[in-house]
């Protein structure tokens, strides 16, 4: 099976989204897995695309592809399907994963899966499962043929990396002109320096209702900068204009699935839990203890978030302490 | 400026989600349908430029006859016109490629300068259609739009990424899609829904349409997610502590 990879930097370094695409494809049996590494000054990232098991690397580097651009990287990655004949190209179900995949779906007139959690090969076509109703309902779907499928990001766990294991490298000829690109990215305003995007993070603390308004905010960032976590809201809370959309975790939100979620003062409404309950872990903390949001939770704590959060930042920062 | 707004109808999002016995769809029965969300913002946004401005928008749904309801919605809010592709077959027998295809095909020979979608319909998550139609249109896309200005033909809009925003630059025709915070969609007013009753529907058959409908995805089977295991109360914080730190060791 001949799988291509389309890897994703950020500032110059691999995404773990990359080296989740890559331990899918190596789980697959790939025989032949190509890693597509595109940006500029990206090329440094080639070799440990192959200790994470890409056999060979493709290195399209070219001044119109500092930035993602639909039509820059949807015309490199076609290039490169034509050249290499993939059965199957894996994307990360990113912003620009997502933006791209279905492009590169019409462009090629080949199926998308998007959003997978699983990805198998039963002999004769690729089966995967993909979340539907925000997570309320899983569906088996399968494609016969050239696939194309987008990862979730976070679901699939990285395989461990072998450093002896070297990739062939080889720069891919990019043909693209200023007249290609008909959307340019113009500037990049990035949220708070370091600030850790609820989408992607590990750990994710949510502030609800609760808190009776954004001043006390600070009580869920302090928690979440104790952990090294990100910062998510419920609707109520973004609807009120207590935080920003960015933040906002459920169906009308970002789906997300970290290590551990922990909902202060959040009740649970049904779109809440469909946006976090695949997280590994939850904790809950509510004065209500019939909250539904325990129902979801793998550790529930009933008490006022106002006296809670101090002491549990308190007692993480111990921990997180003595762990150096 | 003639903009196009492709809409579905989709189950409501506090509809709870049970498994058809043919085990390929949900339970259909007393669902309550609405305008999936994020085309609310999307036809919000096409609302204010035409007012800022002139032309026509036109909200286009690919659905069975019962999502007319959604057209209707939309001719409320202010939409000129509508165009409903029926698909009378089975929803999990429709994929994105082919409901794409469709949406472009109803489209040749009507004249636009922007093409707005939501940025995913609520019920398939697929998020593939905006970029879908642009590619079938020809026509630059922008996806994720949290702020959109149009200043003649030219196009600066912002997008969402992970960790910030981007700001990109195109010119008309080109294909948007609405994100949460673009814009407040406004309620249809008496006045506007009275007038909806009585707008025509411009009618395509899907199976006329000369697109082949054989899905590429095919759904072989819808299930409910793996119930989590049950979850203990804990004390106190330390307690709590201890759990996260020695059991499932996260900090």
């Amino acid at each position: 099976m001949n799988i291509l990879v389309i890897a994703e930097t950020k500032d110059g370094t691999l995404r773990k989204t990359s080296l989740e695409m890559l331990s899918q494809a190596k789980a697959l049996n790939g025989s032949s897995i190509t890693a597509a590494l595109i940006g500029k000054g990206v090329a440094g990232q080639a070799a440990r695309l192959g200790h994470y098991g890409a056999h060979k690397v493709l290195v399209a580097e070219h001044d119109l592809l500092e930035h993602y651009t639909t039509d820059g990287y949807t015309k490199v990655i076609k290039d490169m399907v034509d050249q290499i004949q993939p059965d199957l190209v894996l994307f990360a179900a990113s912003s620009n994963g997502k933006d791209l995949a279905p492009r590169l779906s019409a462009r090629l007139d080949a199926g998308l899966i998007s959003d997978a959690i699983e990805l198998s090969h039963d002999g004769s076509k690729f089966v995967a499962v993909r979340p539907m109703y925000a997570g309320k309902a899983y569906a088996k779907v399968s494609i016969q043929g050239k696939a194309l499928v987008s990862l979730r990001p976070n679901v699939t766990p990285v395989a461990a990396p072998d450093e002896s294991r070297s990739a062939e490298v080889m720069s891919f000829a990019v043909n693209l002109s200023d007249a290609d690109i008909r959307a340019k990215v113009v500037s990049v305003e990035k949220a708070d320096a370091g600030k850790l995007d609820v989408a992607e993070a590990d750990i994710v603390v949510t502030g609800g209702r609760g808190f009776k308004g954004p001043e006390n905010f600070h009580l869920v960032e302090a928690l979440a900068n104790a952990m090294g976590g990100a910062v998510g809201a419920s609707r109520a809370v973004v609807d009120a204009g207590w935080r920003p959309h960015g933040e906002q975790v459920g169906q009308t939100g970002k789906t997300v699935s970290p290590t551990l979620y922990v909902a202060c003062a959040v009740s649970g409404a049904m779109q809440h839990l469909a946006g976090m309950s695949s997280s590994k872990n939850i904790v809950a903390i509510n004065t209500d203890p019939d909250a539904p949001i325990f129902k979801a939770a793998t550790y529930g704590l009933v008490g006022d978030v106002f006296e809670i959060l101090p002491q549990l930042t308190e007692a993480v920062k111990q921990i997180k302490a003595s762990n150096n | 400026m003639d903009i196009i707004v492709c809409i579905k109808q989709v189950p409501d999002t506090t509809t709870v989600i049970q498994i058809d016995p043919s085990g390929k769809d949900i339970v259909r029965d007393g669902i309550t349908y609405i305008v999936s969300p994020y085309d609310e913002f999307a036809i919000e946004e096409a609302l204010k430029l035409k007012e800022a401005g002139d032309g026509t928008v036109t909200v286009l749904t690919v659905g069975p006859e019962s999502a007319k309801e959604a057209l209707r919605t939309g001719l409320a809010m202010g939409a000129d016109e509508a165009i409903h592709v029926v698909y009378e077959g089975a929803p999990s027998q429709l994929d994105s490629l082919t409901t794409a295809k469709l949406i472009a095909k109803a489209l040749e020979g009507k004249k636009y300068d922007l093409v707005f979608c939501g940025r995913q319909a609520i019920d398939d998550d697929a998020l593939q259609i905006g970029s879908l139609v642009a590619e079938f249109l020809n026509v630059p896309q922008i996806s994720l739009v949290i702020k959109l200005e149009i200043n003649g033909e030219q196009i600066k809009a912002s997008r969402t990424i992970e960790g910030g925003t981007q700001v990109v630059e195109s010119r008309l025709p080109a294909l948007i899609t609405a994100q949460k915070g673009l814009n407040e969609p406004r309620y249809p007013s008496m006045k506007g829904i009275l007038k909806a009753r009585k707008k025509e529907i411009t009618e395509l058959k899907a199976a006329e349409l000369g697109v082949d409908l054989t899905p590429r995805v095919v759904l072989e089977e819808l299930r409910l997610p793996p119930a989590r295991p049950a979850g203990k109360i804990v004390g106190s914080v330390a307690e709590l502590v201890k759990a996260l730190h020695e059991e499932i060791k996260v900090i």
